[in-house]
Order: C-alpha cells, then sequence, then structure tokens
C-alpha cells in the first residue's frame, strides 16, 4: 500500500483542490478570483487558504490596490511538487480499480 | 475513500484548471457570421472591382478605397457580432466575460495581430499591396494560434490552416484573393459551425 503515502492529507478537500489547480495553472490568484471560481464563502476560503499557508504549499502576499486591500495568493515550489505528487497517487488508485 | 471520489477529485481538477486559465464562451455562431461577412464583403469588393473600368485593382484609385472601407467593415461586423453573441453565451453559463481569462485570451490575439496589421499599412504606404491578402492571412492565423493557449475548442488548428493558406498565397500571389475568401470565409463558417453544434447546442 505505498501509492496511500503520496495521498496527501491537506489536499484532501475539494476547496484545497481547487485552490491548488487554480494556482498550478495561474501565476496567482486573488482572493475574490478564488471565492468566485470556487463557489466558497469568505470565511470558508479563509480557512482553506490559511491551511494551505501553514503547510507552506502557497503563498500570500497583501498589498493594496489603490487604497484597497488585495490578497493574492501564489503556489510555492513545494505545494507544486506536493500537488503533482497527489494527481499522480490519485490517477494510480483509479488504474488499479 | 471510494475509487469512485478520486475520480470526481480529478476531474474536479481538470475543471478548474480550465476554468481559471481558459476562457470557454467563445460563441461558434460568431465565427459563421464572421465568414458571412467575409464573404458578402469579398462579393461586394469583387462585383466592384470586375464591373469598374479596368477590370483589376489599382492602388489609388476610387475603387481601392472602397475595398478598404469593406475590409474595415467587415472586422468591425464581426467584432461587434463576436462581443455580442459571446457575453450572452458567457451570461447563460454564468461565466463573466471580462475576467482575467478573456483579458490574457484578447491580449495575446492582439499581439500577432495589431504587429501584422501595421506592418499590412505601412507596406500599403509604401505601395507594395501584392501580398496584402497572403499576409492577413499568416498574421490572422499566427494570432489564432498565439490566443488558443487561452481558449478551449480548436483555435489552433484554425491558426494552422490560416497561416498554410498564406503560404499558399505568398507563392501564388495571383490567387491571394480566392485564398482570403476560403481563410476568412469558408473556414470560419466550417469552424463556427463545427464548434456551434459540438459545445453551443446542448
Amino acid at each position: 500500500m505505498s501509492i496511500i503515502t503520496n495521498i496527501n492529507k491537506v489536499f484532501d478537500h475539494r476547496i484545497r483542490l481547487g485552490i491548488m489547480s487554480i494556482l498550478m495553472v495561474n501565476e496567482y490568484a486573488d482572493f475574490n478570483m478564488l471565492k468566485e471560481l470556487l463557489g466558497a464563502t469568505d470565511g470558508n476560503l479563509a480557512s482553506h487558504t490559511k491551511a494551505l499557508e501553514k503547510a507552506e504549499y502557497i503563498k500570500v502576499e497583501k498589498q493594496f490596490i489603490g487604497r484597497k486591500p488585495n490578497t493574492r495568493y501564489s503556489a510555492t515550489n513545494i505545494g507544486k511538487a506536493e500537488f503533482k505528487k497527489h494527481i499522480n497517487a490519485l490517477e494510480k488508485l483509479i488504474n488499479k480499480q | 475513500m471510494e475509487p469512485k471520489d478520486y475520480l470526481k477529485d480529478i476531474n474536479e481538477i481538470k475543471d478548474m484548471m480550465n476554468k481559471s486559465s481558459r476562457f470557454i464562451s467563445l460563441s461558434g455562431l460568431s465565427g459563421i457570421l464572421a465568414g458571412v461577412y467575409a464573404l458578402i464583403g469579398s462579393a461586394v469588393a469583387y462585383w466592384l472591382v470586375r464591373t469598374s473600368a479596368r477590370g483589376y485593382l489599382i492602388l489609388d484609385g476610387t475603387i481601392f478605397k472602397l475595398c478598404l472601407l469593406i475590409l474595415f467593415l467587415v472586422a468591425l461586423f464581426s467584432i461587434t457580432t463576436g462581443i455580442i453573441l459571446t457575453t450572452i453565451k458567457a451570461k447563460k453559463h454564468g461565466a463573466k466575460i471580462w475576467d482575467s481569462t478573456s483579458k490574457r485570451l484578447v491580449f495575446n490575439f492582439l499581439i500577432p495581430l495589431i504587429a501584422g496589421g501595421l506592418y499590412i499599412l505601412i507596406i500599403l504606404i509604401q505601395g507594395k499591396y501584392g501580398q496584402t491578402g497572403a499576409l492577413m492571412l499568416i498574421f490572422y492565423g499566427l494570432a489564432l494560434v498565439n490566443a488558443s493557449k487561452y481558449s478551449i475548442g480548436y483555435i489552433r488548428y484554425l491558426g494552422f490552416i490560416q497561416i498554410i493558406l498564406g503560404l499558399i498565397a505568398t507563392l501564388f500571389p495571383g490567387y491571394g484573393f480566392w485564398l482570403w475568401v476560403i481563410g476568412f470565409g469558408v473556414m470560419h463558417i466550417i469552424y463556427g459551425g463545427w464548434m456551434h453544434f459540438k459545445y453551443d447546442r446542448k
């Protein structure tokens, strides 16, 4: 059962999978873009981004656009590598059936 | 987790990657109409040139100016129709028309197109108009290929076809007009129709 070890618990949620997927193909995404694409509430999304940030899979940058605060996220190298491993593990599990 | 859930995860990942990076609401119908406009425009231009006293096109006549006007109108109508129909389609899907994906699509589409447009204008001013049709096809093809990275569908292949038609037109300048008609008229209708039946009518 060595494959199971590659299934990453941190990604074990629809919203987190979504955040990582978006950040894999976009250089960065801001909070509102994630919110719209994932259809999540502010609090829900914030808790998931925090979990991913804690694992150092994503990087958070707070800045101001004019006077508005803007939070943008990008995937770290570790995050990208871990997410690829996770996808490969998922694929192997599916092919096993 | 059940194996079925893993499959759902993978699908979700794919879907999010596409949705967040590619603009998917391009309307197929607008492709058909752009092709129709191009056909009408070229038919009018053809008729104008054939019924003119000379029977062929020269650079500083009124007919040439009229042809440029037709070209401009075809482009204007095509773009307007494209924007309107794509907005309607995006609304139906609950997608935003002007988000980061469509901005990227338009930006990358415009780079080769504007470069080519300026190039063609400059050589027209210099009096070299023999390759205009070919150049339009080639630069338009490059614009499509460049934009295809930010949309779904097979715009890339439409781009390849336009580039090939453009190169053929370069080889046989005498057929430039007809290749332009095939590229901008017929190919748009075929491609738009194909996309319309494949994606739009569900």
